[in-house]
């Protein structure tokens, strides 16, 4: 644990010292306050006192923003050589993995807190959901850790960053859109099944302020999933054929 | 702490980077590993290290197989790998306390063995720097520096001193003699004056096998097998009266003169056999000159191509 720790120690921090973390912060608030505030079905455009318009522009910010944060977690140590020196102390492939999932996680958790002014100005316009608030956000904190353990399983399986990127957003399109569109195509079990495989519908039944524990199992299976398979990615390695 | 290398194999598909090599590596010897490029001398250390897994055989490090005891093993190794990769971003300072915490330094403990470490490779100067903004030869101390922070009971040096220049080479040199005298020390290296320099024992990989393991001394006494000297007479009539006189003596076994040079021959005696004491005899029987009576040694050089070139 302690070592995990210390892994995500250092992945916030070189966020941080470089200016990528300030960038992505400032493009996530940035992007959702304009369609919040400003533009197309804003608050003032429904005339509720909700952040319904700010949870469904997230979902699409983090789709863009978290593999642009997990893309070089461990493409560019396998690239520097690095995980090589990483994997020779004294910690196990998953403490990497698991550590490096916690910085992206509190990367994303912090930006998420520097929104909470939205919250409390809407708060100020109106009578607001205060349950539906914070159920939005364990939703999109859940959304994120799935889309995290994409980007990482993503970066695990190369050395180049940009490849990393485009993969886990290919990957997201299918989690995000495509099984949505299969499931309205088909009818039936297929149907249910695409249903059910698409995150829009975990997410949206979350944001709207009701919670299935069926919800948060998919989330949660598809984020150890990932993480398991990034692990099982960098343990390779020891594989004697 | 020893090392207990035990037919170890590694296969990548069809090619045998280690082919069931075995050798052992007592508590404070320093070996020096030596071979051409892709010989195996990395992959090797790669296992001992615990980052891959052999095809087959084993290593133990102090009784402890790296098939069961990995995190053990990685806590009293120190390793540095042959491109020294290091985070580029980070201050050199916190880079070691990075490096300190992943190897359970106890916290109170951290602080002291980072000024140790930052005094013993001599990065004072420059220990407030970017390790990016640092020349190679820095960045190199700052790799050795990460590898001893813990003051682990084995080092594994790959190539401790390439990119640097010959002062820097000098003094790491150094740096590894004195770490030496505690620690277990393997590191690689395809300079020979390094090995020399810097081991006890030498071990030369070719093809994934060891073709030679012992002291410079004793590798070179094996390789030579004979005595070499180089002989220059004068005050003879000519060289032929020279030749014909070493000729007549017992133990030499092979007259080679130098060319274009007077007077000058390379002797081999017959084994086990040693011709100085004749040949001196001999210029004082004819009343001769002896300029030059040089024992020559087979250079590792020469050893070494002759191993490692078939």
């Amino acid at each position: 644990m302690k070592e995990i720790w210390t892994i995500t120690k250092r992945e916030l921090k070189s966020f941080f010292d470089s200016l990528s973390a300030y960038i992505i912060i400032t493009v996530f608030l940035g992007f959702t306050g304009f369609f919040t505030w400003l533009y197309g079905s804003d608050i003032f455009f429904i005339g509720q006192a909700t952040l319904q318009p700010f949870f469904s522009i997230a979902y699409w910010t983090l789709f863009f923003f978290i593999p642009a944060i997990t893309m070089k977690m461990i493409a560019e140590e396998k690239k520097s050589g690095t995980l090589e020196l990483l994997l020779t102390k004294p910690v196990s492939d998953f403490q990497v993995v698991a550590g490096k999932f916690g910085a992206a996680l509190l990367l994303v958790i912090i930006a998420f807190a520097l929104s909470l002014p939205y919250y409390f100005t809407i708060w100020a316009i109106g009578p607001i959901d205060h349950g539906a608030v914070w159920l939005g956000y364990f939703g999109m904190i859940l959304m994120s850790m799935t889309l995290i353990s994409i980007g990482i399983f993503a970066s695990s399986i190369t050395n180049n960053q940009i490849i990393a990127f485009l993969l886990s957003l290919f990957i997201g399109v299918f989690f995000l859109i495509i099984f949505n569109v299969l499931a309205s195509n088909f009818t039936g079990t297929l149907g249910m099944f695409f249903s059910y495989l698409s995150l829009s519908t975990h997410y949206e039944s979350i944001s709207r302020g009701v919670i299935d524990s069926k919800d948060v199992i998919y989330f949660l299976s598809i984020t150890s999933l990932c993480l398991f398979l990034a692990k099982s990615i960098l343990s390779k390695r020891n594989i004697v054929e | 702490m020893s090392i207990l290398v035990e037919n170890l194999t590694k296969k990548y598909g069809t090619q045998r980077a280690v082919d069931n090599i075995s050798f052992e590596v007592k508590t404070g010897e320093i070996v020096g590993f030596l071979g051409p490029n892709g010989a195996g001398k990395t992959t090797t250390m790669k296992i001992i290290t615990c980052f891959l897994a052999p095809s087959d055989g084993d290593v133990k490090v102090n009784g402890l197989s790296i098939h069961e005891h990995q995190d053990e093993i990685k806590k009293k190794i120190g390793y540095l790998p042959e491109s020294n990769p290091l985070y580029e971003d980070m201050p050199v300072l916190e880079y070691l306390e990075y490096a300190a915490e992943l190897h359970g330094v106890p916290k109170s403990k951290i602080p002291n063995q980072i000024m140790k470490m930052v005094r013993v490779t001599g990065l004072d100067a420059e220990k407030h720097k970017i390790i990016g903004e640092l020349s190679k030869g820095y960045k190199q101390r700052v790799g050795l520096a990460q590898a001893m922070i813990h003051d682990p009971e084995i080092l594994i040096l790959d190539e401790p001193t390439t990119g640097l220049d010959p002062n820097q080479i000098v003094e790491i040199r150094k740096l590894i003699r004195e770490l030496g005298r505690e620690k277990t020390v393997i590191l690689s290296t395809h300079i020979l004056s390094e090995v020399e320099a810097t081991s006890d024992r030498i071990l030369i990989i070719n093809n994934g096998k060891i073709v030679a393991d012992g002291t410079a001394a004793n590798l070179r006494k094996q390789a030579q097998g004979q005595e070499m000297l180089k002989v220059q007479i004068s005050d003879a009539e000519n060289s032929d009266v020279i030749f014909n006189g070493l000729k007549s003596i017992e133990t030499i076994a092979m007259i080679d003169p130098v060319p274009d040079v007077e007077n000058t021959f390379i002797i081999n005696s017959k084994d086990d056999s040693s011709s100085k004491r004749n040949i001196f005899n001999l210029c004082v029987q004819n009343n001769w000159l002896l300029t030059e009576l040089t024992p020559l040694e087979t250079k590792l050089e020469d050893i070494f191509r002759e191993l490692t070139t078939n």
